[in-house]
C-alpha cells in the first residue's frame, strides 16, 4: 500500500492524514493546528485548537469560548503517527511555522513569516525540511524592504513634523501585530493614542509580557485638546472616518508593504505611506526557502504563479496550493489584506 | 536633481491642492533657472527627445537586478509603470550627490545616436548612484509621462504666484512650440506679448450638464450648437504662420493638407476654434468617427484617404481678429464676426460654420437634442451668449449636454488586473452577449464601478478563476453588467463583427440572471439604426 504523503491539500485546508489534524483550515474541522492569530489563519468553528502559548491569548480573545491547548516553541508533540513542533515565524507575536515529522521526513508549513527581527515578534528561525509550504504575499522582486530602523526613523520624523505644525499623526496599521510593532519601534516624542480595536490587542500582549510602551485608548474625551501632537494608531478602516476627525487637524498615513507601490498608495488617496510589512520581502522569501534546504516547495498565497515559476527555475520541485489565506476578514474594509 | 526629487516627494506625499501649490511655488522661486524651465516643460507634457528605448531599459534593468526578463515583465504588470518598476527592482543604492535636473537631461539628450554600449554604461552609472526617489524620476525623464498629480492649471497657478505674472497670460505663453533647451526662464514668463507666430490660445472647455437645463435660467441668454464627435482644433492664420493645433497641443497641420487652401483666403491675424471631422459630402454630415480615426495616426496622408475621408473644419468660435485677441468679447459678438469671416470664403472650402441650433425653450432644445444621433453628433453644446472665451474649464458658461448612452446588458467572461492606481485589482473586463447557445465577446470595459465594487469583484475573480493566460483570467459567465457606449460600428477585426465607442460599465446588474442578457442580434440592430 502506498504511504500517505505527510501533508495533503484538501478543500478544508492543509491536512495530515497520519495525524488526523489540519493546519490553519478554513472550514470547521475536528482538530486544528494554528500558526498565528490573524483571522484568515485562525478561524472560528473548529472543535479543538493547538497553538503556541504566546499565540493563544489573542486567538481566545478573537474566537471566544474555544477548546484550545498551548505548546511551547520547539516542544515536540506526538500526534497519531507524526511528531509536530512549532517554531518562530517572526510574523507577529506568538506566530509559528509548524513542522510535521514522520520517520525523519519533515514538512514545514510557514503560515505567514518575516525574516528581519522586529524587536517584538519572536525572531524567525529557519527549519531544515524536505518540503516547505510557503506564503509568497510579496513574491515579486519589486518588493524589497528597507531595514526597519530606517522606516521607524521616517515615521518618527513624520510625527515630529506634524506635531510641530500643530497636527495629530494618524497611522493606519493592522490592529494585531503591525500596530504593536510600530508603537514599540518608533522613538516616542509624545503620547501614543490607540483606537479601541488596537488597544484591546495591545493590552493582551502587554499582559503577556511583550515590551510595549504606554498607550492611551482614544475614548470619548481623549482628543486633540487633551493630547496635542499625538501619534494615533488605528486600523486602516479608521483613516478618513468620522472617528478620525476628533483629532482636529491631522495627517494620515498607512503602514503596509503595499505602500511600496505608488499606484496602490494613490488608490487609497493617501499622500503618505510607510513601507512596513509583517511578511518576507523578495530577498526574505528566497533566503528563507534556501535556509530550509528543502527540495519541494508549495506556495500558498500571494504572487503564486510567477514565484512558483521562479522557484522551478532555481531547481526546486515547486507547486501552487490554492488556499483561502491572505483574505483577512477582520480588515475587510481595508482593501489590501496582508 | 535633489531639489527636483524633493519637489516630487512633496507633491507625491500629499493629496491636498494647497500643499501642492505651496511646494511648486517654493520650487519656482528657488530652483536654478534652467531646472525651472525643464520642470515647466515636463509638467506641461513636454519631454526630452528619447535616447533609450523601453525595450533596452527593460533588458538592462532585468540584467542589473539579476532577474530573468519574464519576471521583470510580471513585476511590471503588477506595478503598472515602467519607470517605477525599474526603480523598485534594482538593488538599493546609496544616493550620492547628483548633477542638476537640466544637466542630467542634457546628458541624456547627448546619448541620442550613441552606440548601445555607451548608452547602457551611462544609464547603469546613473542607476548605481541615484537614491530610490531620484531613480524613479530619472527613469521618468526617459520614459516620459510625468504627471506627478499636478495638472497644468495648478502648475500655471504656482508659476503665477511665484512670478507675479497674470495666470491667464502665463497659460497662453506656455502654449505651443517652445524648446526648454533654448528658452530662458525670464523670456518664458515675461509679459511682453511676443512669441512664436504659431502660438495657440489655451482651449476653453465645457463642463457636463448633469442637472438638466432648467437651472440655466432664461433660454434667451444662451446659444446652442451640436456637440461634434471629432478632434477639437485651433486654426491659426497669422503673418508667417498657418497652423492647426489639437487640444493636446499637438501641431497637426500636416495631417490635414486640405486645410492649406485656407491659408490663401483667411484674413491674416485670424484664430478659430472648431471641430475637425471626416466629412460625408453627399449626405452633408460627418462620417462616423471611425473614418476620422484612420487619419489621426498618420503623419502623411495617402490620396485614397483624402478622397474617402476628406477633412472638414466646423468652426464655432473666433479668438483673434486682425491680430487682436478677442477672447474677452461676448460669445454672441465673436459668433457674429465668425459668421462674417466664414461667409467671406469662396465656395468649396473645407471650412464651414458649425450651425447654431435655434430654440425658444429648454424643452424645445431637449427635443432638438434627440436629433443629435441622426446628425452624427454626441449631443448639444450650450454657451452663454455673454461669456468670454475662458482659459480651460470654468464652470458656468459652457456646458456639454450629451445624449444618454446606448446600453446593453452583458456578462463578464475574462478579467485582467489593472495598472498603476489599480495594480493588483481586477478592473479590466471582457464582456460577452448571447448568440444562440454561445457567448460572443464583443467589448472590454474598465471604468464606471466604485472602488468597493472592484474590490468585491477582485475577490470573486481570485476565487473563481477557471484558466489563466498570462495576466488574463477566464471566469465563469456569472456577473452581469449594464454596458453604456456612445456609438457602434462595424469591425471585421472583432469576432462579434462590431466595435463600440467609449464602452464603460454603468451598473453591476446583480438582479439580472445571465440568461436574460442581450443578444448579438440586438447589437446588430443597434448598428443598423446607427447607420441611419
Amino acid at each position: 500500500m502506498a504511504e500517505n504523503p505527510v501533508l495533503t491539500f484538501t478543500e478544508k485546508g492543509i491536512y495530515c492524514p497520519d495525524g488526523g489534524f489540519f493546519i490553519d483550515p478554513w472550514r470547521p474541522v475536528d482538530h486544528a493546528l494554528i500558526t498565528h492569530g490573524h483571522s484568515d489563519h485562525a478561524r472560528w468553528g473548529h472543535r479543538r485548537y493547538l497553538a503556541t502559548h504566546q499565540a493563544l491569548p489573542v486567538i481566545r480573545h478573537r474566537l471566544g469560548q474555544i477548546e484550545a491547548a498551548g505548546i511551547a516553541y520547539g516542544e515536540r508533540l506526538q500526534i497519531g503517527g507524526v511528531t509536530v513542533s512549532f517554531h518562530p515565524a517572526g510574523h507577529v507575536p506568538g506566530s509559528a511555522q509548524i513542522a510535521v515529522e514522520r520517520r525523519g521526513e519533515v514538512w514545514v508549513v510557514s503560515g505567514d513569516y518575516k525574516v528581519e527581527p522586529d524587536g517584538l515578534a519572536e525572531p524567525f528561525s529557519p527549519i531544515r525540511c524536505h518540503a516547505f509550504i510557503s506564503e509568497c504575499t510579496f513574491g515579486l522582486p519589486v518588493f524589497r524592504w528597507q531595514p526597519q530602523v530606517q522606516v521607524m526613523d521616517d515615521i518618527g520624523r513624520w510625527w515630529a513634523a506634524n506635531a510641530a505644525a500643530g497636527k495629530a499623526s494618524i497611522l493606519g496599521a493592522y490592529s494585531f501585530g503591525k500596530a504593536q510593532r510600530l508603537m514599540a519601534g518608533v522613538a516616542p516624542i509624545g503620547p501614543i493614542l490607540t483606537h479601541g480595536a488596537v488597544e484591546e490587542i495591545t493590552a493582551i500582549l502587554r499582559a503577556q509580557g511583550y515590551a510595549l510602551p504606554d498607550t492611551v485608548r482614544a475614548v470619548a474625551g481623549v482628543d486633540a485638546k487633551t493630547h496635542p501632537g499625538a501619534l494615533v494608531i488605528a486600523p486602516p478602516s479608521a483613516l478618513g472616518s468620522v472617528w478620525a476627525r476628533k483629532f482636529g487637524p491631522a495627517e494620515e498615513a498607512f503602514a503596509s508593504g503595499w505602500m511600496a507601490v505608488r499606484g496602490i498608495r494613490r488608490r487609497r488617496a493617501l499622500g503618505t505611506g510607510f513601507v512596513v510589512s509583517d511578511h518576507a520581502d523578495w530577498d526574505g522569501l528566497n533566503t528563507a526557502i534556501r535556509a530550509t534546504g528543502c527540495e519541494r516547495v508549495f506556495v500558498t498565497h500571494g504572487y503564486t504563479a510567477p514565484f512558483r515559476h521562479w522557484l522551478a527555475d532555481q531547481g526546486y520541485d515547486a507547486g501552487i496550493v490554492a488556499t483561502e489565506y491572505g483574505d483577512d476578514v477582520d480588515d475587510a474594509t481595508a482593501e489590501i489584506a496582508e | 536633481m535633489k531639489q527636483f526629487a524633493t519637489l516630487f516627494a512633496a507633491l507625491d506625499g500629499t493629496t491636498k491642492t494647497s500643499a501642492k501649490l505651496a511646494a511648486l511655488t517654493g520650487y519656482f522661486q528657488t530652483a536654478p533657472e534652467p531646472d525651472r524651465v525643464w520642470t515647466i516643460a515636463l509638467l506641461s507634457g513636454r519631454r526630452p527627445k528619447r535616447s533609450v528605448t523601453s525595450t533596452e531599459l527593460r533588458e538592462w534593468a532585468a540584467e542589473a537586478a539579476n532577474v530573468p526578463l519574464w519576471l521583470f515583465e510580471e513585476s511590471y504588470a503588477m506595478v503598472g509603470d515602467l519607470a517605477e518598476t525599474i526603480a523598485l527592482i534594482l538593488p538599493v543604492a546609496e544616493g550620492v550627490e547628483t548633477p542638476s535636473l537640466s544637466a542630467i537631461i542634457a546628458e541624456l539628450m547627448q546619448l541620442t545616436g550613441q552606440s548601445a554600449e555607451v548608452r547602457k554604461a551611462a544609464i547603469l552609472a546613473y542607476w548605481g548612484r541615484l537614491g530610490p526617489n531620484e531613480r524613479l524620476l530619472f527613469n521618468k525623464l526617459i520614459t516620459g509621462g510625468f504627471r506627478m498629480g499636478v495638472s497644468q492649471g495648478l502648475m500655471t497657478r504656482a508659476l503665477a504666484t511665484a512670478t507675479g505674472v497674470d495666470e491667464a497670460v502665463l497659460a497662453h505663453r506656455l502654449m505651443g512650440d517652445w524648446s526648454p533647451q533654448t528658452m530662458p526662464f525670464d523670456r518664458l514668463v515675461q509679459e511682453d506679448g511676443s512669441g512664436p507666430a504659431s502660438r495657440p490660445y489655451p482651449f476653453a472647455l465645457a463642463a457636463p450638464l448633469e442637472e438638466g437645463s432648467e437651472g440655466l435660467g432664461d433660454p434667451g441668454d444662451w446659444r446652442a450648437e451640436w456637440k461634434w464627435d471629432g478632434i477639437r482644433g485651433q486654426l491659426i492664420q497669422r503673418t508667417g504662420a498657418f497652423a492647426l493645433w489639437s487640444r493636446g497641443e499637438e501641431l497637426i497641420t500636416d495631417r490635414f493638407p486640405e486645410f492649406s487652401a485656407l491659408a490663401d483666403f483667411l484674413p491674416p491675424g485670424t484664430v478659430m476654434d472648431g471641430e475637425v471631422l471626416a466629412w460625408d459630402r453627399a449626405a452633408n454630415r460627418p462620417l462616423p468617427f471611425a473614418d476620422l480615426q484612420k487619419r489621426i495616426g498618420r503623419k502623411t496622408v495617402p490620396k485614397r484617404l483624402l478622397s474617402e475621408a476628406p477633412a472638414m473644419l466646423l468652426a464655432y468660435d473666433l479668438l483673434e481678429v486682425g491680430g487682436v485677441d478677442w477672447r474677452d468679447r461676448p460669445f454672441a459678438e465673436r459668433r457674429e464676426r465668425l459668421e462674417a469671416v466664414v461667409a467671406g470664403l469662396p465656395e468649396g472650402m473645407p471650412l464651414r460654420l458649425s450651425p447654431a441650433i435655434s430654440f425658444e425653450s429648454w424643452d424645445g432644445l431637449a427635443a432638438e437634442r434627440q436629433a443629435a444621433r441622426e446628425m452624427r453628433a454626441e449631443g448639444v453644446m450650450i454657451k452663454r451668449a455673454a461669456s468670454p472665451y475662458h482659459v480651460g474649464r470654468k464652470r458656468g458658461d459652457w456646458w456639454k449636454w450629451k445624449l444618454d448612452p446606448w446600453t446593453v446588458d452583458a456578462v463578464m467572461i475574462y478579467a485582467q488586473a489593472g495598472h498603476g492606481r489599480r495594480a493588483n485589482l481586477y478592473t479590466d473586463f471582457t464582456f460577452a452577449v448571447r448568440d444562440g447557445n454561445t457567448l460572443v465577446p464583443f467589448t472590454k470595459a474598465y471604468s464606471g464601478l466604485t472602488d468597493a465594487e472592484f474590490n468585491e469583484i477582485t475577490r470573486w475573480v481570485q476565487k473563481n478563476t477557471l484558466e489563466r493566460f498570462g495576466p488574463v483570467r477566464r471566469v465563469p459567465p456569472e456577473l452581469v453588467f449594464e454596458i453604456g457606449f456612445e456609438g457602434i460600428q462595424e469591425s471585421p477585426r472583432h469576432k462579434s463583427g462590431i466595435a463600440l465607442r467609449f464602452p464603460r460599465m454603468l451598473r453591476w446588474r446583480r438582479d439580472k440572471p445571465v440568461d436574460e442578457i442581450d443578444t448579438l442580434d440586438g447589437l446588430r440592430e443597434m448598428l443598423r439604426v446607427s447607420r441611419g
